[in-house]
């Protein structure tokens, strides 16, 4: 069995998510190759090759690949597809935006987001905004999975050798361009990837109290999180929100302020392996999945909190 | 320009799911129904888009049993022009979906097709996508501000890194995200109106496409539980505790 992995990154270097799809693919077993399509991408190429257990990168390195447009990488992966059994993909937005079409170019179901590999052909994946987990059978002799990194231990980054060999075919389907972006800059650690999460939600009445959150974040290395209420006030940027239809993240230590936990946002960090919960209303939902919960106002707890570390 | 939205009938967002307990699948018995909440924004915009003149028809279209056809009226109450109910038994999968869903746009032109990024029941997030391969169309997924710039459609997507900014040929497909609008609320003599609204139906073989099942469910389950913890008298003992007994902070 051969699965093609597909890379996350930036094109300098690979995104961690990657390393999680990895695991997946080892889960399935088999060998595994990688493909890394962009733009100036030997850099996200040669970090792929190190990555354990790796048979081979294939780079696909063309300006048609450069801001991961989906008309085009799909192409691109549908083709690459023809020889492997599986085609996976970490479910982050750039996997979510790109994998279904190559499961309709492939004409294939699409596995997504899937928590475990239970066999070649069998998955768990949660439906219903994680209240029910589904086990399902896959009857296509391809398959296009996507997967929840949080449901995988990363692959070691380091420890493989894998040669690089560069994919010529251009797919460019010319339906799509670039305009621009705004990509939130900060010297925290990303949001899926930090081993602590502090988020905070409506309690927090404004944009300017998140600061009574960074300097906890500063002091634990702590990434910056958000529930869809905060998110929808204007509070903060939507790539701060973590929930159902935003991020998904399962820290070691997650810590929800001011967040009184909408089944949409417990789907979003229940897997956390410690939660505390700083609310002021001590019936707030979130006190249901905290281990640790404190019953106080923020605006008094969090300067205490920030002072004692 | 015609707009075509696609609906589609999933358990309100407010009933809280549960598996049944022999595992067979989850609890749908006197459950009550809804529009995709996603769903419900891409009717919304398109029913802006009219506002604003840009668009001239909307059509409606919803894949699945007779019921379903309640939630066409719903996106009619809402400002759809007219319905297309596509009468499938049973739970299509995201691809034969896309595959109908390429049926209608192949009939009706659509220079717009707006769907949910995902529906709140299989929370897939695949058929938009999948649409856009089968039909050759270009995609704007999990938008949050869509533009009309001439023969080209400016969409602003919600991306993990922040938002990315993309320009599209038309005909196009976008799937919203939360933030693209707030619905409104259907006033009542439009919901009268909408019962005298058209509504075409038809069939996966007038489509042209065959149902094949790609994917079985073989079993549901509940995750996990997770028990709660202890309350905390303060933040000393707060920090205490994180440092000494869950040993997460040093």
């Amino acid at each position: 069995m051969k699965t093609l992995v597909i890379a996350e990154h930036d094109n300098t270097s690979i995104k961690p998510a990657t390393l999680n799809a990895v695991a997946a693919a080892q889960a399935l077993g088999g060998d595994i190759d990688i493909l890394v399509a962009g733009e100036n991408c030997s850099g996200a190429a040669t970090e792929a090759a190190a990555i354990a257990g790796i048979g081979k990168v294939l780079s696909a390195d063309n300006g048609a690949y450069g801001h991961q447009l989906a008309e085009n990488v799909s192409l691109l992966i549908a083709d690459v597809a023809a020889g492997y059994d599986n085609v996976v993909a970490p479910a982050t937005t750039n996997g979510k935006n790109t994998m279904p079409r190559v499961a309709a170019l492939l004409d294939v179901a699409q596995i997504s987001d899937i928590i475990s590999v239970e066999s070649a052909d069998t998955f768990t994946r949660p439906i219903y905004a994680g209240n029910v987990i589904a086990t399902v059978q896959s009857a296509d002799a391809k398959k296009v999975i996507t997967v929840r990194t949080t449901a995988f231990d990363a692959a070691p980054a380091e420890g493989g050798s894998a040669s690089v060999e560069a994919v010529a075919a251009v797919h460019d389907a010319g339906l799509s361009t670039f305009v621009s972006e705004e990509v939130a800059e900060s010297d925290r650690p990303e949001l899926t990837a930090a081993s602590v999460v502090i988020s905070g939600g409506r309690g927090m009445q404004n944009g300017d109290n998140f600061k009574l959150l960074e300097g906890i974040a500063d002091k634990l290395g702590a990434a910056i999180g958000a529930s869809r209420a905060a998110v929808d006030a204007g509070f903060v940027p939507n790539d701060y929100q973590v929930g159902q239809t935003g991020k998904i993240v399962a820290p070691d230590l997650y810590i929800a302020v001011g967040i009184s936990g909408a089944i949409q946002h417990l789907a979003g960090m229940k897997d956390s392996k410690v939660i505390v919960a700083i609310n002021k209303d001590e019936d707030a939902p979130i006190f249901q999945v905290a281990d640790y919960g404190l019953v106080a106002d923020l605006f008094a707890a969090l300067p205490e909190f920030e002072a004692a570390l | 320009m015609k707009a075509l939205v696609a609906v589609k009938r999933v358990v309100d967002y407010n009933v809280k799911v549960r598996a049944k307990s022999d595992g067979s699948d989850v609890e749908l018995n006197n459950v009550k129904m809804a529009i995709n909440p996603f769903c419900e924004i891409a009717v919304e915009e398109a029913v802006r888009l009219k506002e604003a003149g840009t668009v001239s028809e909307i059509v409606v279209v919803s894949v699945g049993d007779k019921a379903c056809q309640e939630q066409i009226r719903t996106a009619l109450a809402l400002g759809a022009d007219r319905g297309i109910h596509v009468e499938v038994e049973g739970r299509p999968e995201p691809l034969e979906v896309a595959k109908l869903l390429k049926g209608v746009v192949a009939k009706e032109e659509p220079q717009l097709v707006i769907l949910g990024k995902q529906s709140i029941d299989g929370d897939n997030n695949q058929t938009g996508q999948m649409l856009g391969a089968l039909a050759g169309m270009p995609q704007g997924t999990f938008a949050s501000e869509i533009k009309i710039d001439g023969d080209k459609l400016n969409v602003t997507r919600e991306v993990d890194g922040g938002l990315q900014t993309l320009s599209l040929s038309l005909p196009a497909i976008v799937t919203t995200d939360l933030r693209l609008n707030e619905p409104r609320y259907a006033s009542l003599p439009n919901i009268m109106k909408a019962k005298k609204k058209p509504l075409d139906v038809t069939t996966p073989a007038d489509l042209g496409v065959e149902i094949k099942p790609h994917v079985t469910q073989l079993s549901v389950a509940p995750p996990p539980e997770r028990s709660a913890g202890i309350k905390v008298e303060d933040v000393a003992q707060l920090v205490d505790k994180l440092k000494n007994e869950a040993k997460v902070i040093s």
